[in-house]
């Protein structure tokens, strides 16, 4: 097979939920690929399904979660039929992952130095007889004073500290990818930037691809190298960060780099008119085409499929096979 | 807060609410419309002899001072003379708590065993079939009444199968063990008298675990549904997404937390069987305090009562203190 990235290729992933309102139908068949230590961004609102994304390639969607289809190929294993030891195996040394909550993301009852050791001893980086200053040597890379940490209860970390020691555990196993679930979202503007730099620095370093997924149109620009958008559970668009910003052509993207208040243009914010669909009942075909303006007859009948337009620039839009892509311009609209 | 400081609050709590206990039982004791005089001498004793009884055993003066001597006996643990036995309440209770606390002792011990893990078992098989069976079994735990249990199963344990004793310490034939603790499964235990032990064993499996039944699904429930919680933390995501295997998550990351709160209702069920052991102790022909305060209150024997039950308070008290204790050393928050 045809692999898009030498890393990661997702194919068509699928993930519902049994709730008591019915079946959320989370993930509608996701597309991505990554290549070797690259950066990729995924954005989307609230709830379009990101995080699931991340759950199911590491196997970690539980009840009343389920995959229902697809295939998550890591290197050249299908990581979704692997046995649950040999996916143990993968969490934590090939892929690790960070989160949006540092502090309640560690164990309270744990000192964090345990915690990081815990991690190598687990990944086999480190024996019992070294693991002391292992801990010691990771918690220094991640900018701290390792003696005094080490000894600390989550509790006594500060939001920063505490992401600080999940970047190190995550870290400290030198995974080929490291997922990073929103991970300054919940810190303070100042802590936001060092915590990214620090993991720009490190993964840069040390040779991880990072998956970034965020909320903020600034860390894609800053930080990734290509950007998947997503919507109600589908990648829709997927281009190099630059690309995407010059020229993006999914109406939902278009919509999405629209809502981001710029410098120099001051209320302009423009949010996308509607609602984000409920994924217990989506709208057949192009989840988008309730909010789009463009949608037109074949729109509501079946899904797009995500198909590259121009070199690297993939677009699950009915319009791009019609008459032309909608590019900004043609909306009325600068150029990002 | 320090540790410290928090226990010495603590201890003093405790004081407090002995002093109150204290009170309430001199209260009870003295607003009963019955008289102790009176049921020992019988009906129609001459009122001479009445009045010399009374004087005797302190009833004449004046209720205050009544009290102080009463409280200032207590403290240093002199409740009086037992007006039936003729002892020190005190020497009493040195004969017959030992059978109380080991029967308080092995209930516990198999409550905890038993709830801690039918609760585990319970929150990792959410629903099934464990799951089912565990809550039928805490149901029934928490709605039947003690003495009904103990009876039914004498009935089965006993008359029926004729597996096990159906009441009293040990075999009407076998000598105690040589009287250290006071305790037949230590005492027998330390001087390896292993014919006693077995016997003694035996005889205390049924009336523990009717004792501990209760107790047992209450701490079933709440370990259940502490797991339940605990599991779907974000700290167990960590611990998941890191690679730990299943067994290390729960039993390392998920039950450390999730014990917090099932070691606060030990100290409370512990309470509990210390007031169920009087209608085990009943049931099970056991020689032990409960049985000998009720013998005591049918006998108005007032010393006898009040000196066992603030006894009783006491043991919970300490009992409480003891988990306080422990507590603070599972849970690091509390420590600093
Ligand atoms: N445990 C669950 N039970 C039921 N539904 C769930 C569960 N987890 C996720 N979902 C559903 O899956 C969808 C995608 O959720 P997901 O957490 O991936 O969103 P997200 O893109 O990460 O959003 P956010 O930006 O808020 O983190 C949501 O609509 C949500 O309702
Ligand atoms: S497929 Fe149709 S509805 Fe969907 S974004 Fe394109 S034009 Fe709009
Ligand atoms: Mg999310």
């Amino acid at each position: 097979m045809d692999k898009r990235g030498n890393l990661l290729d997702v194919r068509q992933l699928r993930v519902i939920f049994h709730t008591y309102r019915g079946l959320i139908k989370a993930l509608n068949g996701v597309d991505l690929w990554m290549d070797k230590q690259e950066r990729l961004g995924i954005v989307g609102e609230t709830g379009c399904g990101k995080s699931v994304t991340a759950q199911a390639m590491m196997r970690l969607i539980e009840e009343p979660g389920k995959i229902t289809e697809g295939e998550v190929w890591f290197e050249n294993r299908d990581l979704l039929k692997l046995s649950e030891d040999e996916m143990t195996k993968i969490r934590g040394r090939e892929i690790s992952m960070i989160f949006q909550e540092p502090k309640s993301s560690l164990n309270p009852v744990f000192k964090s130095g345990f915690q990081i050791k815990e991690t190598l001893l687990n990944a086999k980086k480190a024996t019992p007889a070294n693991a002391e200053e292992e801990v010691e040597k990771i918690l220094g890379y991640v900018g701290m004073d390792a003696s005094r940490v080490k000894n600390m209860y989550p509790h006594e970390l500060s939001g920063g500290m505490a992401q600080r020691v999940m970047i190190a555990m995550a870290l400290a196993t030198q995974p080929k990818l490291l997922i990073a679930d929103e991970p300054t979202s919940a810190l303070d503007v100042t802590i936001q930037a060092q915590i990214l730099e620090l993991l720009s620095d490190l993964t840069q370093k040390m040779g991880n691809a990072v998956m970034m997924i965020t909320h903020d149109m600034g860390i894609v620009a800053e930080f990734c190298d290509r950007v998947v958008v997503m919507y109600a559970g589908n990648a829709v668009e997927v281009a190099p960060t630059k690309e995407l910003f010059q020229n993006p052509i999914h109406p939902y993207t278009q919509g999405l780099l629209r809502a981001v208040p710029r410098v120099g243009r001051p209320g302009e914010l423009k949010a996308i008119p509607g609602t984000v669909p409920d994924l217990v009942d989506p709208p057949e075909g192009c989840r988008f085409h309730p909010r789009c303006d463009y949608a037109f007859d074949q729109c509501k009948n079946v899904l797009p499929p995500l198909l590259e337009i121009s070199a690297h620039h993939y677009v699950s839009c009915y319009l791009c096979q019609k008459d032309g892509c909608p590019s900004a311009k043609k909306a009325g609209e600068e150029p990002w | 807060m320090n540790i410290w400081k928090y226990l010495i609050k603590r201890i003093l709590l405790m004081a407090l609410v002995l002093f109150g206990v204290a009170c309430i039982v001199f209260f009870i004791a003295h607003v009963i419309p019955a008289d102790p005089v009176g049921a020992i001498l019988g009906g129609n004793a001459p009122p001479e002899k009445i009045d010399k009884l009374r004087a005797q055993l302190g009833y004449d003066r004046p209720l205050i001072e009544q009290f102080f001597s009463f409280l200032k006996g207590a403290v240093v643990g002199d409740f009086g003379v037992s007006i039936k036995t003729n002892n020190p309440v005190m020497t009493d209770i040195g004969i017959y708590f030992p059978a109380t606390i080991e029967l308080a002792l092995v209930a516990i011990i198999i409550s905890i065993v038993l709830g801690v893990f039918l609760g585990i078992l319970s929150a990792v098989h959410r629903n099934k079939m464990v799951d089912n069976f565990s809550r039928v079994f805490s149901i029934l735990g928490v709605s039947m009444p003690v003495f009904w249990i103990g009876l039914i199963l004498i009935l089965i344990f006993y008359y029926k199968l004729d597996w096990l004793p159906g009441g009293g310490r040990i075999n009407f034939f076998l000598d105690p063990p040589q009287r250290i603790t006071g305790m037949y499964l230590f005492d027998s235990l330390f001087t390896g008298n292993w014919e006693v032990f077995r016997d003694a064993l035996l005889h205390i499996l049924l009336p523990a675990f009717v004792l501990g039944y209760n107790s047992t699904a209450s701490i079933a429930r709440i370990t259940r549904s502490s797991m339940l919680e605990v599991l779907g933390q974000e700290y167990i995501r960590t611990a998941k997404a890191k690679g730990l295997k299943k067994r290390l998550v729960i039993y390392r990351h998920a039950l450390r937390n999730a014990l917090i709160p099932t070691i606060t209702i030990i100290g409370l069920v512990f309470g509990g069987l210390l007031e169920g052991a009087v209608l085990t102790e009943t049931v099970f022909s056991w020689p032990g305090l409960g049985r000998y305060i009720t013998a005591g209150l049918l006998s108005l024997d007032y010393p006898a009562v009040m000196g066992g039950t603030i006894y009783i308070a006491f043991i919970y008290s300490l009992a409480n203190l003891a988990v306080d204790f422990l507590y603070a050393l599972l849970d690091p928050r509390m420590r600093t």
